[in-house]
């Protein structure tokens, strides 16, 4: 049965000249830092409305290649697109197409919530207009921590206020990288709820995760990175096999399935 | 589009000043390293209140090039927290934004450095900076806009790395040679009266030296924040 939205990696290459750009599209990307070959020879291709999941060991290499696709690093060798904008000549306009929820949560200690997003909507070239910073806050529970500052946060409620920095401009690809750490149950489902959101308005999200059955429901593919090339893996087994455990029972409660 | 490039400068600039507002532990440190600096300089000059006057010009801006290094690092560092730099170059739009404003915060930081340690200066070294407000204040800002553009550049490019504090200096202060004895120059020919009119010529270098550092690291920034 053919997954919604996304092709598989050999089919992919020979659908790159389609007419319509893909979401996201990587051909052959190679990445080394140092002696270190972290990324192999990635290719993929992604279509809009799909919800795709990364898997891998610690240090396969997920996360660099979410940061490929955001331009913060550029490839050693092979080529990619977002929306079809080339990710190293259009890198300006890939930036303006991505979101990306990171491990770090990239907001800064000493100024308060209100103030983080008062700083991304500026820096998103829009007017630091107070209702809509309230609202966002709001809309990740923070509500109450509008004046406080961000660095008597726990983890979670950084989560969720970078969370809310994504939402004052929604991405066309929005990355996740392991977006269910550090959250509860409530702040899983906010997620969860958001990607969604997203795919189904003609965006693509790609989730790097270990927990794949919070993500039940939502993920139409798995592809597995090992020794930095992709692997397609079969996603209703892989998902039913997590949730086979108690654990994984539990983790797709806590994910809304 | 000027606009939203104007409007990422100010919330640069505004987010650096807040921050170190809030803490103040960076101009706490570097104002107290600037008043050691030139407290030892005076011991090691002697009492001769002239060798004092003399050296003065050397003394105040070497005094501002190592407090300055200080907060250039502090600029960056906290980017570099919860990997905040990294979000910052995924916003869209023109990276050199970054780079405007860190300058322009970087430049209101060493300027405010500077109106506490002149008057420092004039009291520890015998000098008349009353006299000559407007010339001091000109070499002053023009020195300074160089040594700021260099530092806020070259703070960028080491960024990354992991001896960054020690690679700073390393890296910008032999660049800054040329800036470095044209603002000591024009100083000490100020504070002198300048009889022999030498402060002007000196002057119209550190002009040159601004537009050539402001050009090619506005230019070059794209290529060094970069990861």
């Amino acid at each position: 049965m053919p997954f919604k939205g996304l092709t598989s990696v050999s089919e992919g290459r020979h659908q790159a000249l389609a007419a319509d750009p893909a979401a996201l599209e990587l051909d052959g990307i190679v990445r080394r830092f140092g002696r270190r070959w972290v990324l192999r020879g990635i290719s993929l291709r992604l279509e809009p409305g799909a919800v795709l999941a990364l898997t891998g060991r610690n240090g396969s290499g997920k996360t660099t290649l979410l940061r490929l696709v955001t331009t913060a690093i550029r490839p050693t060798r092979g080529t990619g697109r977002v929306f079809g904008q080339d990710l190293v000549r259009d890198a300006a306009g890939v930036r303006d197409a991505v979101g990306i929820l990171a491990h770090h949560a990239g907001l800064y200690e000493d100024l308060t919530a209100a103030e983080n997003l008062s700083f991304a909507l500026r820096m998103y070239g829009r007017r630091a207009e107070h209702h809509v910073i309230r609202a966002g806050l709001e809309e990740v529970g923070l509500g109450g921590e509008h004046d406080e500052r961000v660095r008597g946060f726990s983890a979670g409620m950084r989560r969720r206020l970078a969370l809310a920095r994504i939402l004052l401009r929604p991405p066309r690809l929005l990355l996740l990288d392991e977006p269910y750490a550090s959250f509860d149950v409530d702040g899983i489902q906010l997620v969860n709820r958001f990607a969604a959101r997203i795919a189904s308005e003609g965006g693509a999200v790609v989730i790097a995760t270990h927990e794949l059955a919070r993500g039940r429901g939502l993920i139409d593919r798995v592809v597995r990175i090992e020794d930095g090339r992709l692997v397609d893996r079969d996603t209703q087994r892989e998902i039913a096999a997590e949730q086979d455990t108690a654990w994984g029972r539990l983790q797709a409660v806590e994910g809304g399935a | 589009m000027i606009g939203v490039e104007a409007r990422r400068v100010a919330a640069i600039a505004w987010k650096d000043a807040t921050a170190e507002r809030r803490t103040k532990a960076n101009f706490n440190a570097v104002v107290f390293l600037a008043a050691l600096i030139l407290l030892l300089f005076g011991f090691a000059l002697g009492p001769e209140v002239e060798a004092l006057q003399q050296a003065a010009g050397g003394v105040i801006w070497l005094t501002v090039l190592f407090a300055g290094v200080l907060s250039f690092n502090r600029s960056y560092e906290q980017e570099l927290e919860n990997g905040a730099l990294d979000m910052l170059l995924l916003y869209p739009g023109d990276r050199r934004s970054i780079f405007v404003g860190k300058l322009l915060a970087n430049l209101a930081f060493v300027l405010l450095v500077e109106m506490i340690l002149l008057p420092t200066a004039a009291f520890l070294y015998d000098l008349p900076i009353a006299r000559f407000v407007l010339p001091l204040g000109a070499v002053i800002a023009l020195g300074t806009i160089g040594f700021v553009t260099l530092g806020t550049f070259y703070a960028a490019m080491a960024s990354r790395l992991r001896a960054r504090e020690v690679l700073l200096p390393l890296l910008l202060f032999p660049m800054l040679i040329p800036l470095l004895v044209a603002a000591v120059e024009a100083t000490s020919a100020v504070l002198a009266g300048d009889a022999m009119g030498d402060a002007g010529a000196w002057m119209r270098l550190l002009v040159a030296f601004d537009v050539v550092f402001l050009v090619a690291s506005f230019l070059a920034f794209e290529y060094v924040i970069e990861g």
